[in-house]
Protein backbone atom coordinates (compact mmCIF):
# COMPACT_ATOMS: atom_id res chain seq x y z
CA UNK A 1 0.00 0.00 0.00
CA UNK A 2 1.42 3.36 -0.90
CA UNK A 3 0.60 6.74 0.48
CA UNK A 4 -1.86 8.44 -1.83
CA UNK A 5 0.02 10.51 -4.32
CA UNK A 6 -0.94 14.10 -4.11
CA UNK A 7 -0.74 17.45 -5.64
CA UNK A 8 1.04 19.19 -2.81
CA UNK A 9 0.58 22.84 -2.28
CA UNK A 10 3.36 22.76 0.26
CA UNK A 11 5.43 20.18 2.07
CA UNK A 12 5.52 19.88 5.82
CA UNK A 13 8.53 20.02 8.09
CA UNK A 14 8.74 19.06 11.73
CA UNK A 15 11.04 17.39 14.23
CA UNK A 16 10.61 13.95 15.79
CA UNK A 17 12.46 12.33 18.67
CA UNK A 18 13.04 8.69 17.81
CA UNK A 19 15.03 6.39 20.09
CA UNK A 20 16.35 9.42 21.92
CA UNK A 21 17.61 11.16 18.80
CA UNK A 22 16.15 14.28 17.19
CA UNK A 23 15.31 13.96 13.51
CA UNK A 24 14.13 16.58 11.07
CA UNK A 25 11.28 15.36 8.90
CA UNK A 26 10.56 16.70 5.47
CA UNK A 27 7.18 15.21 4.76
CA UNK A 28 5.55 15.27 1.37
CA UNK A 29 2.17 15.92 2.82
CA UNK A 30 0.36 16.39 6.04
CA UNK A 31 -1.34 13.02 6.19
CA UNK A 32 1.76 10.81 6.32
CA UNK A 33 1.51 8.22 9.06
CA UNK A 34 4.26 7.83 11.62
CA UNK A 35 4.96 4.44 10.05
CA UNK A 36 5.51 5.98 6.64
CA UNK A 37 7.65 8.76 8.11
CA UNK A 38 9.82 6.30 10.03
CA UNK A 39 10.37 4.05 7.06
CA UNK A 40 10.42 6.40 4.10
CA UNK A 41 11.54 9.74 5.52
CA UNK A 42 13.87 8.68 8.33
CA UNK A 43 15.25 5.43 6.94
CA UNK A 44 14.16 3.40 9.95
CA UNK A 45 12.59 0.31 8.40
CA UNK A 46 12.31 -1.70 11.63
CA UNK A 47 8.59 -1.05 12.01
CA UNK A 48 7.03 -3.08 9.21
CA UNK A 49 4.14 -2.16 6.98
CA UNK A 50 1.73 -4.96 6.28
CA UNK A 51 -1.81 -3.62 6.52
CA UNK A 52 -1.85 0.11 7.27
CA UNK A 53 -5.09 -0.39 9.14
CA UNK A 54 -4.13 -1.28 12.68
CA UNK A 55 -4.84 -4.98 12.22
CA UNK A 56 -1.47 -6.70 12.14
CA UNK A 57 0.74 -5.02 14.74
CA UNK A 58 3.88 -5.34 12.59
CA UNK A 59 4.31 -1.55 12.91
CA UNK A 60 4.11 -1.56 16.75
CA UNK A 61 6.11 1.23 18.41
CA UNK A 62 6.05 2.94 21.77
CA UNK A 63 4.69 6.47 21.77
CA UNK A 64 5.47 8.04 25.14
CA UNK A 65 5.78 4.51 26.54
CA UNK A 66 2.41 3.41 25.18
CA UNK A 67 2.27 0.57 22.67
CA UNK A 68 0.51 1.72 19.50
CA UNK A 69 0.37 0.96 15.80
CA UNK A 70 2.55 3.51 14.01
CA UNK A 71 0.28 3.29 10.98
CA UNK A 72 -2.54 4.75 13.09
CA UNK A 73 -0.47 7.71 14.32
CA UNK A 74 -0.21 10.88 12.28
CA UNK A 75 3.50 11.63 11.89
CA UNK A 76 2.98 15.32 12.50
CA UNK A 77 1.05 14.53 15.69
CA UNK A 78 4.01 12.66 17.17
CA UNK A 79 5.98 15.90 17.53
CA UNK A 80 7.27 16.33 21.07
CA UNK A 81 6.70 12.69 21.96
CA UNK A 82 9.24 9.99 22.71
CA UNK A 83 9.07 7.42 19.97
CA UNK A 84 10.76 4.08 20.47
CA UNK A 85 11.11 1.62 17.63
CA UNK A 86 12.76 -1.78 17.45
CA UNK A 87 15.95 0.00 16.31
CA UNK A 88 16.11 1.54 19.79
CA UNK A 89 15.65 -1.76 21.59
CA UNK A 90 18.85 -3.74 20.84
CA UNK A 91 21.73 -3.58 18.47
CA UNK A 92 22.98 -6.29 16.13
CA UNK A 93 25.99 -6.86 18.37
CA UNK A 94 24.07 -6.53 21.64
CA UNK A 95 20.68 -8.14 21.37
CA UNK A 96 18.25 -7.92 24.26
CA UNK A 97 17.19 -10.95 26.26
CA UNK A 98 13.89 -11.01 24.39
CA UNK A 99 15.61 -10.96 21.02
CA UNK A 100 18.02 -13.72 22.08
CA UNK A 101 15.15 -15.85 23.34
CA UNK A 102 13.27 -15.42 20.05
CA UNK A 103 16.33 -16.72 18.23
CA UNK A 104 17.04 -19.54 20.68
CA UNK A 105 13.45 -20.77 20.72
CA UNK A 106 12.95 -20.54 16.96
CA UNK A 107 10.26 -17.89 17.32
CA UNK A 108 11.39 -16.23 14.07
CA UNK A 109 10.65 -17.70 10.69
CA UNK A 110 10.12 -15.16 7.93
CA UNK A 111 10.64 -12.48 10.56
CA UNK A 112 8.13 -9.99 9.26
CA UNK A 113 6.14 -9.90 12.48
CA UNK A 114 9.23 -10.03 14.68
CA UNK A 115 10.04 -6.32 15.15
CA UNK A 116 6.47 -5.57 16.25
CA UNK A 117 6.46 -8.58 18.56
CA UNK A 118 9.80 -7.61 20.09
CA UNK A 119 8.44 -4.15 20.90
CA UNK A 120 5.18 -5.60 22.25
CA UNK A 121 6.89 -8.25 24.38
CA UNK A 122 9.35 -5.76 25.88
CA UNK A 123 6.41 -3.52 26.71
CA UNK A 124 4.52 -6.39 28.34
CA UNK A 125 7.45 -7.65 30.41
CA UNK A 126 8.34 -4.12 31.53
CA UNK A 127 4.80 -3.54 32.76
CA UNK A 128 4.00 -7.01 34.06
CA UNK A 129 7.06 -9.23 34.47
CA UNK A 130 4.92 -12.02 35.94
CA UNK A 131 2.27 -12.02 33.23
CA UNK A 132 0.57 -15.42 33.13
CA UNK A 133 -0.05 -17.28 29.91
CA UNK A 134 -3.44 -15.69 29.33
CA UNK A 135 -2.00 -12.22 29.84
CA UNK A 136 0.81 -12.99 27.38
CA UNK A 137 -1.69 -14.22 24.81
CA UNK A 138 -3.79 -11.12 25.30
CA UNK A 139 -0.78 -8.81 25.13
CA UNK A 140 0.32 -10.06 21.72
CA UNK A 141 -3.17 -10.61 20.32
CA UNK A 142 -2.68 -7.55 18.14
CA UNK A 143 0.50 -8.94 16.56
CA UNK A 144 -0.23 -11.34 13.75
CA UNK A 145 2.28 -14.03 12.86
CA UNK A 146 1.54 -16.14 9.83
CA UNK A 147 4.46 -18.52 10.17
CA UNK A 148 5.20 -19.78 13.63
CA UNK A 149 1.82 -20.76 14.99
CA UNK A 150 2.79 -18.78 18.12
CA UNK A 151 3.91 -21.78 20.15
CA UNK A 152 7.56 -20.82 19.86
CA UNK A 153 6.78 -17.19 20.55
CA UNK A 154 5.10 -18.16 23.83
CA UNK A 155 8.07 -20.37 24.61
CA UNK A 156 10.41 -17.42 24.03
CA UNK A 157 8.41 -15.16 26.34
CA UNK A 158 8.36 -17.85 29.02
CA UNK A 159 12.11 -18.32 28.66
CA UNK A 160 12.72 -14.61 29.23
CA UNK A 161 10.44 -14.67 32.27
CA UNK A 162 12.35 -17.60 33.75
CA UNK A 163 15.71 -15.99 33.03
CA UNK A 164 14.72 -12.66 34.52
CA UNK A 165 13.23 -14.37 37.58
CA UNK A 166 16.52 -16.26 38.15
CA UNK A 167 18.69 -13.20 37.61
CA UNK B 1 -1.95 22.49 5.24
CA UNK B 2 -1.55 22.64 8.99
CA UNK B 3 -1.65 20.59 12.15
CA UNK B 4 -2.58 22.39 15.37
CA UNK B 5 -1.50 20.71 18.59
CA UNK B 6 -3.36 22.54 21.36
CA UNK B 7 -2.93 21.63 25.03
CA UNK B 8 -6.15 23.13 26.38
CA UNK B 9 -9.77 23.07 25.24
CA UNK B 10 -9.64 26.86 24.91
CA UNK B 11 -6.67 26.63 22.54
CA UNK B 12 -8.35 23.84 20.60
CA UNK B 13 -11.40 26.06 20.13
CA UNK B 14 -9.16 28.93 19.04
CA UNK B 15 -7.58 26.64 16.47
CA UNK B 16 -11.04 25.58 15.31
CA UNK B 17 -12.24 29.14 15.03
CA UNK B 18 -9.27 29.88 12.79
CA UNK B 19 -10.16 26.82 10.70
CA UNK B 20 -13.75 25.75 11.38
CA UNK B 21 -13.60 23.06 8.72
CA UNK B 22 -10.54 21.42 10.30
CA UNK B 23 -10.61 17.69 11.00
CA UNK B 24 -10.29 16.65 14.62
CA UNK B 25 -7.83 13.90 15.44
CA UNK B 26 -7.81 11.87 18.66
CA UNK B 27 -6.28 8.37 18.82
CA UNK B 28 -6.20 8.10 15.03
CA UNK B 29 -7.42 4.50 14.88
CA UNK B 30 -10.31 5.38 12.57
CA UNK B 31 -8.93 8.60 11.13
CA UNK B 32 -5.54 7.32 9.99
CA UNK B 33 -6.96 4.19 8.41
CA UNK B 34 -9.14 6.45 6.25
CA UNK B 35 -6.14 8.63 5.42
CA UNK B 36 -3.87 5.67 4.65
CA UNK B 37 -6.40 4.31 2.20
CA UNK B 38 -7.04 7.65 0.55
CA UNK B 39 -10.61 7.91 1.81
CA UNK B 40 -9.92 11.09 3.71
CA UNK B 41 -7.70 13.96 2.63
CA UNK B 42 -7.27 16.27 5.59
CA UNK B 43 -6.19 19.79 4.78
CA UNK B 44 -6.18 21.09 8.31
CA UNK B 45 -6.05 19.05 11.47
CA UNK B 46 -6.61 19.92 15.10
CA UNK B 47 -4.95 17.15 17.09
CA UNK B 48 -6.44 16.72 20.55
CA UNK B 49 -4.01 14.20 22.06
CA UNK B 50 -2.29 16.78 24.29
CA UNK B 51 -5.43 18.28 25.80
CA UNK B 52 -5.12 16.90 29.33
CA UNK B 53 -8.50 18.17 30.51
CA UNK B 54 -10.17 15.79 28.03
CA UNK B 55 -8.29 12.78 29.37
CA UNK B 56 -9.67 11.82 32.75
CA UNK B 57 -13.04 10.85 34.17
CA UNK B 58 -14.79 11.56 37.45
CA UNK B 59 -18.00 10.75 39.24
CA UNK B 60 -19.58 13.63 41.09
CA UNK B 61 -22.92 13.38 42.88
CA UNK B 62 -23.93 10.27 41.01
CA UNK B 63 -23.04 11.64 37.59
CA UNK B 64 -20.25 10.13 35.52
CA UNK B 65 -18.32 12.67 33.54
CA UNK B 66 -15.85 11.20 31.04
CA UNK B 67 -13.44 13.25 28.94
CA UNK B 68 -13.58 12.59 25.21
CA UNK B 69 -10.00 11.30 25.25
CA UNK B 70 -10.71 8.49 27.72
CA UNK B 71 -9.29 5.37 26.05
CA UNK B 72 -10.57 1.81 26.04
CA UNK B 73 -7.48 0.93 28.05
CA UNK B 74 -8.55 3.38 30.76
CA UNK B 75 -12.09 2.00 30.75
CA UNK B 76 -10.71 -1.53 31.17
CA UNK B 77 -8.22 -0.55 33.87
CA UNK B 78 -10.11 2.10 35.81
CA UNK B 79 -13.84 1.51 35.35
CA UNK B 80 -14.18 -2.27 35.51
CA UNK B 81 -15.57 -2.17 39.06
CA UNK B 82 -17.97 0.69 38.53
CA UNK B 83 -19.14 0.05 34.99
CA UNK B 84 -18.53 -3.63 34.29
CA UNK B 85 -20.48 -3.63 31.03
CA UNK B 86 -18.48 -0.67 29.75
CA UNK B 87 -15.24 -2.44 30.62
CA UNK B 88 -16.52 -5.60 28.93
CA UNK B 89 -17.27 -3.59 25.80
CA UNK B 90 -13.84 -1.94 25.92
CA UNK B 91 -12.12 -5.32 26.21
CA UNK B 92 -13.70 -6.45 22.94
CA UNK B 93 -12.28 -3.55 20.94
CA UNK B 94 -9.48 -4.32 18.48
CA UNK B 95 -6.18 -5.21 20.12
CA UNK B 96 -4.10 -3.82 22.99
CA UNK B 97 -2.54 -1.33 20.56
CA UNK B 98 -5.96 -0.12 19.41
CA UNK B 99 -7.31 0.06 22.96
CA UNK B 100 -4.27 2.07 24.04
CA UNK B 101 -5.01 4.69 21.40
CA UNK B 102 -8.74 4.59 20.65
CA UNK B 103 -11.00 6.98 22.57
CA UNK B 104 -14.70 7.27 23.35
CA UNK B 105 -14.79 10.70 21.71
CA UNK B 106 -13.46 9.07 18.55
CA UNK B 107 -16.01 6.25 18.78
CA UNK B 108 -18.81 8.82 18.95
CA UNK B 109 -17.10 10.97 16.31
CA UNK B 110 -17.02 8.04 13.90
CA UNK B 111 -20.57 7.06 14.85
CA UNK B 112 -20.26 3.67 13.24
CA UNK B 113 -23.31 1.51 13.92
CA UNK B 114 -20.74 -1.02 15.17
CA UNK B 115 -19.15 1.38 17.68
CA UNK B 116 -18.74 -0.73 20.80
CA UNK B 117 -18.88 2.12 23.31
CA UNK B 118 -22.27 3.18 22.02
CA UNK B 119 -24.78 0.52 23.17
CA UNK B 120 -24.08 1.00 26.87
CA UNK B 121 -23.94 4.78 26.52
CA UNK B 122 -27.31 4.64 24.76
CA UNK B 123 -28.76 2.39 27.47
CA UNK B 124 -27.57 4.85 30.10
CA UNK B 125 -29.10 7.82 28.25
CA UNK B 126 -25.68 9.44 27.96
CA UNK B 127 -25.37 13.10 27.05
CA UNK B 128 -22.71 14.42 24.71
CA UNK B 129 -21.12 17.70 25.72
CA UNK B 130 -19.66 19.75 22.86
CA UNK B 131 -17.48 22.81 23.28
CA UNK B 132 -17.04 25.22 20.42
CA UNK B 133 -16.71 28.74 19.17
CA UNK B 134 -20.35 29.37 20.12
CA UNK B 135 -20.02 27.94 23.60
CA UNK B 136 -21.16 24.67 25.08
CA UNK B 137 -24.02 22.43 23.94
CA UNK B 138 -25.26 19.29 25.64
CA UNK B 139 -27.45 16.80 23.87
CA UNK B 140 -28.54 13.19 24.22
CA UNK B 141 -26.17 10.77 22.47
CA UNK B 142 -29.12 9.28 20.65
CA UNK B 143 -29.92 12.63 19.09
CA UNK B 144 -26.29 13.54 18.53
CA UNK B 145 -25.82 10.44 16.36
CA UNK B 146 -28.19 10.98 13.47
CA UNK B 147 -27.21 8.07 11.24
CA UNK B 148 -24.34 5.85 10.22
CA UNK B 149 -21.19 7.97 10.49
CA UNK B 150 -23.27 11.12 10.87
CA UNK B 151 -23.24 13.30 13.94
CA UNK B 152 -24.74 16.64 14.89
CA UNK B 153 -21.34 18.25 15.30
CA UNK B 154 -21.18 21.79 14.05
CA UNK B 155 -18.14 23.37 12.44
CA UNK B 156 -15.88 24.79 15.08
CA UNK B 157 -17.05 22.31 17.71
CA UNK B 158 -15.43 19.37 19.46
CA UNK B 159 -16.84 16.59 21.59
CA UNK B 160 -15.52 17.43 25.04
CA UNK B 161 -17.25 15.03 27.41
CA UNK B 162 -19.78 12.27 27.83
CA UNK B 163 -22.05 12.30 30.86
CA UNK B 164 -24.56 9.89 32.34
CA UNK B 165 -26.22 9.23 35.66
CA UNK B 166 -24.92 6.46 37.80
CA UNK B 167 -27.23 3.48 37.55
CA UNK B 168 -27.25 0.88 40.32
CA UNK B 169 -27.82 -2.73 39.37
CA UNK B 170 -26.47 -5.52 37.20
CA UNK B 171 -25.19 -4.62 33.74
CA UNK B 172 -23.96 -6.74 30.86
CA UNK B 173 -22.45 -6.23 27.42
CA UNK B 174 -22.45 -8.95 24.80
CA UNK B 175 -21.06 -8.89 21.28
CA UNK B 176 -21.06 -11.23 18.34
CA UNK B 177 -18.23 -10.89 15.84
CA UNK B 178 -16.76 -13.13 13.21
CA UNK B 179 -14.16 -14.30 15.69
CA UNK B 180 -13.09 -13.47 19.22
CA UNK B 181 -10.12 -11.17 18.75
CA UNK B 182 -9.98 -8.04 16.65
CA UNK B 183 -13.55 -8.34 15.45
CA UNK B 184 -15.97 -5.59 14.53
CA UNK B 185 -19.44 -6.22 15.96
CA UNK B 186 -21.94 -8.11 13.88
CA UNK B 187 -24.36 -7.19 16.64
CA UNK B 188 -23.83 -6.06 20.19
CA UNK B 189 -26.08 -5.42 23.13
CA UNK B 190 -25.83 -3.73 26.51
CA UNK B 191 -28.40 -4.38 29.21
CA UNK B 192 -28.72 -2.55 32.50
CA UNK B 193 -31.15 -3.59 35.24
CA UNK B 194 -31.73 -0.29 37.00
CA UNK B 195 -32.74 -1.43 40.49
CA UNK B 196 -33.75 2.03 41.74
CA UNK B 197 -36.12 2.77 38.86
CA UNK B 198 -36.94 -0.96 38.50
CA UNK B 199 -36.33 -0.56 34.84
CA UNK B 200 -34.56 -2.68 32.28
CA UNK B 201 -32.59 -0.54 29.85
CA UNK B 202 -31.14 -1.90 26.62
CA UNK B 203 -28.84 -0.49 23.94
CA UNK B 204 -28.27 -2.38 20.69
CA UNK B 205 -25.39 -1.90 18.26
CA UNK B 206 -24.87 -2.84 14.59
CA UNK B 207 -28.54 -3.57 14.13
CA UNK B 208 -29.78 -0.24 12.76
CA UNK B 209 -28.30 3.00 11.39
CA UNK B 210 -27.67 4.14 14.94
CA UNK B 211 -27.89 2.66 18.44
CA UNK B 212 -31.38 1.37 19.24
CA UNK B 213 -33.36 1.50 22.47
CA UNK B 214 -36.17 -1.09 22.28
CA UNK B 215 -38.72 0.82 24.37
CA UNK B 216 -41.51 -1.73 24.22
CA UNK B 217 -39.24 -4.61 25.19
CA UNK B 218 -37.78 -2.58 28.04
CA UNK B 219 -41.22 -1.78 29.46
CA UNK B 220 -42.28 -5.40 29.10
CA UNK B 221 -39.26 -6.83 30.92
CA UNK B 222 -39.39 -4.16 33.62
CA UNK B 223 -42.92 -5.22 34.46
CA UNK B 224 -42.24 -8.96 34.10
CA UNK B 225 -39.36 -9.11 36.59
CA UNK B 226 -39.94 -9.62 40.29
CA UNK B 227 -37.36 -7.08 41.37
CA UNK B 228 -36.96 -8.44 44.89
CA UNK B 229 -36.26 -12.04 43.91
CA UNK B 230 -35.04 -11.67 40.34
CA UNK B 231 -37.70 -14.11 39.18
CA UNK B 232 -39.04 -13.93 35.65
CA UNK B 233 -41.04 -16.52 33.74
CA UNK B 234 -39.08 -18.24 30.94
CA UNK B 235 -41.84 -17.35 28.49
CA UNK B 236 -41.41 -13.72 29.40
CA UNK B 237 -37.67 -13.89 28.74
CA UNK B 238 -38.40 -15.35 25.32
CA UNK B 239 -41.05 -12.72 24.60
CA UNK B 240 -38.60 -10.00 25.66
CA UNK B 241 -35.93 -11.36 23.32
CA UNK B 242 -38.39 -11.35 20.40
CA UNK B 243 -39.45 -7.78 21.17
CA UNK B 244 -35.83 -6.63 21.30
CA UNK B 245 -35.17 -8.24 17.93
CA UNK B 246 -38.32 -6.67 16.48
CA UNK B 247 -37.02 -3.22 17.39
CA UNK B 248 -33.99 -3.58 15.11
CA UNK B 249 -33.66 -2.92 11.39
CA UNK B 250 -30.30 -4.38 10.41
CA UNK B 251 -28.81 -4.54 6.96
CA UNK B 252 -26.99 -7.30 5.13
CA UNK B 253 -23.33 -6.47 4.54
CA UNK B 254 -20.01 -8.24 4.09
CA UNK B 255 -19.99 -9.23 7.77
CA UNK B 256 -23.39 -10.88 7.95
CA UNK B 257 -26.97 -10.99 6.80
CA UNK B 258 -29.84 -8.98 8.24
CA UNK B 259 -31.59 -12.23 9.08
CA UNK B 260 -28.64 -13.51 11.07
CA UNK B 261 -28.36 -10.22 12.92
CA UNK B 262 -32.01 -10.31 14.00
CA UNK B 263 -31.51 -13.85 15.22
CA UNK B 264 -28.30 -12.99 17.07
CA UNK B 265 -29.82 -9.92 18.74
CA UNK B 266 -32.59 -12.09 20.21
CA UNK B 267 -29.99 -14.54 21.53
CA UNK B 268 -27.96 -11.75 23.11
CA UNK B 269 -31.07 -10.16 24.62
CA UNK B 270 -32.15 -13.41 26.22
CA UNK B 271 -28.68 -14.15 27.52
CA UNK B 272 -28.15 -10.66 28.92
CA UNK B 273 -31.51 -10.63 30.69
CA UNK B 274 -30.91 -14.09 32.15
CA UNK B 275 -27.55 -12.96 33.48
CA UNK B 276 -28.99 -9.79 34.95
CA UNK B 277 -31.83 -11.53 36.77
CA UNK B 278 -29.40 -14.13 38.05
CA UNK B 279 -27.36 -11.27 39.50
CA UNK B 280 -30.54 -9.90 41.11
CA UNK B 281 -31.33 -13.32 42.55
CA UNK B 282 -27.79 -13.59 43.91
CA UNK B 283 -28.65 -10.68 46.14
CA UNK B 284 -28.02 -7.04 46.76
CA UNK B 285 -24.28 -7.48 46.92
CA UNK B 286 -24.13 -7.89 43.18
CA UNK B 287 -26.99 -5.56 42.39
CA UNK B 288 -25.54 -2.70 44.37
CA UNK B 289 -22.16 -2.62 42.74
CA UNK B 290 -18.79 -2.80 44.44
CA UNK B 291 -18.95 0.56 46.05
CA UNK B 292 -22.04 -0.27 48.09
CA UNK B 293 -20.46 -3.59 48.96
CA UNK B 294 -17.46 -1.81 50.32
CA UNK B 295 -19.62 0.43 52.48
CA UNK B 296 -21.38 -2.51 54.04
C1 LIG C 1 -7.71 -2.71 13.97
C2 LIG C 1 -8.87 -1.93 14.47
C3 LIG C 1 -9.84 -2.56 15.22
C4 LIG C 1 -10.94 -1.85 15.69
N1 LIG C 1 -11.87 -2.51 16.43
C5 LIG C 1 -12.94 -1.83 16.90
C6 LIG C 1 -13.92 -2.50 17.69
O1 LIG C 1 -13.83 -3.69 17.96
N2 LIG C 1 -14.98 -1.77 18.14
C7 LIG C 1 -15.10 -0.43 17.87
O2 LIG C 1 -16.07 0.19 18.31
N3 LIG C 1 -14.19 0.22 17.13
C8 LIG C 1 -13.12 -0.45 16.63
N4 LIG C 1 -12.20 0.22 15.87
C9 LIG C 1 -12.43 1.61 15.52
C10 LIG C 1 -11.78 2.65 16.42
O3 LIG C 1 -10.70 2.11 17.13
C11 LIG C 1 -12.78 3.26 17.42
O4 LIG C 1 -13.89 3.79 16.77
C12 LIG C 1 -12.11 4.35 18.28
O5 LIG C 1 -12.97 4.65 19.36
C13 LIG C 1 -11.80 5.63 17.52
O6 LIG C 1 -11.21 6.54 18.44
P1 LIG C 1 -9.92 7.41 18.06
O7 LIG C 1 -9.58 8.19 19.26
O8 LIG C 1 -8.87 6.55 17.50
O9 LIG C 1 -10.56 8.34 16.93
P2 LIG C 1 -9.90 9.03 15.66
O10 LIG C 1 -9.55 8.00 14.67
O11 LIG C 1 -8.85 10.00 16.07
O12 LIG C 1 -11.16 9.86 15.16
C14 LIG C 1 -12.33 9.20 14.72
C15 LIG C 1 -13.34 10.22 14.20
O13 LIG C 1 -13.88 10.98 15.26
C16 LIG C 1 -13.56 12.35 15.12
N5 LIG C 1 -13.20 12.79 16.47
C17 LIG C 1 -12.25 12.27 17.28
N6 LIG C 1 -12.26 12.88 18.48
C18 LIG C 1 -13.23 13.82 18.42
C19 LIG C 1 -13.72 14.79 19.33
N7 LIG C 1 -13.23 14.91 20.58
N8 LIG C 1 -14.72 15.60 18.93
C20 LIG C 1 -15.25 15.47 17.69
N9 LIG C 1 -14.84 14.58 16.78
C21 LIG C 1 -13.84 13.77 17.13
C22 LIG C 1 -12.45 12.41 14.12
O14 LIG C 1 -12.47 13.62 13.39
C23 LIG C 1 -12.75 11.23 13.24
O15 LIG C 1 -13.73 11.54 12.31
C24 LIG C 1 -11.07 -0.47 15.40
C25 LIG C 1 -10.08 0.18 14.66
C26 LIG C 1 -8.98 -0.54 14.20
C27 LIG C 1 -7.92 0.18 13.42
S1 LIG D 1 0.83 -1.95 9.38
FE1 LIG D 1 0.16 -1.01 11.19
S2 LIG D 1 -1.00 -2.55 12.13
FE2 LIG D 1 -0.52 -3.44 10.21
S1 LIG E 1 7.61 -15.21 11.47
FE1 LIG E 1 6.60 -14.90 9.58
S2 LIG E 1 4.90 -13.69 10.20
FE2 LIG E 1 5.77 -14.26 12.07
Amino acid sequence: MTQPSTVNDESVTYGLRVNGREHGVQAGWLGESLLYVLRERLGLPGAKNACEQGECGSCSVLLDDVLVCACCVLGADAVGSDIRTVEGIGQPDSLTDVQCAFLAEGAVQCGFCTPGLIVAVHDLLDRSPDADELAVREAISGNLCRCTGYGRIFAAVAAVQRERADA
Amino acid sequence: MSVARPTTVADAIDALSAAPDADLLAGGTDFMVEVNFGHRRPRRIVALRRVDELRGWRRVDGVYDLGALVTYRQIEDELADELPAFAAAARTVGSPQIRNAGTIGGNIGTASPAGDALPLLAALDAQVVCDGVDGRRTMPLREFIVGPKQIERRDGELIARVRFDRCRGPQHFLKVGQRNAMAISLVSLALVADIDARRVRVGIGSAAPRPVRPAEAEAFASAAIDWTTGDIAPDDVAAFADMVAAATSPITDHRGTAEYRVHAVAVLARRALQRAVRDLADGPDIADGPEMRRQR
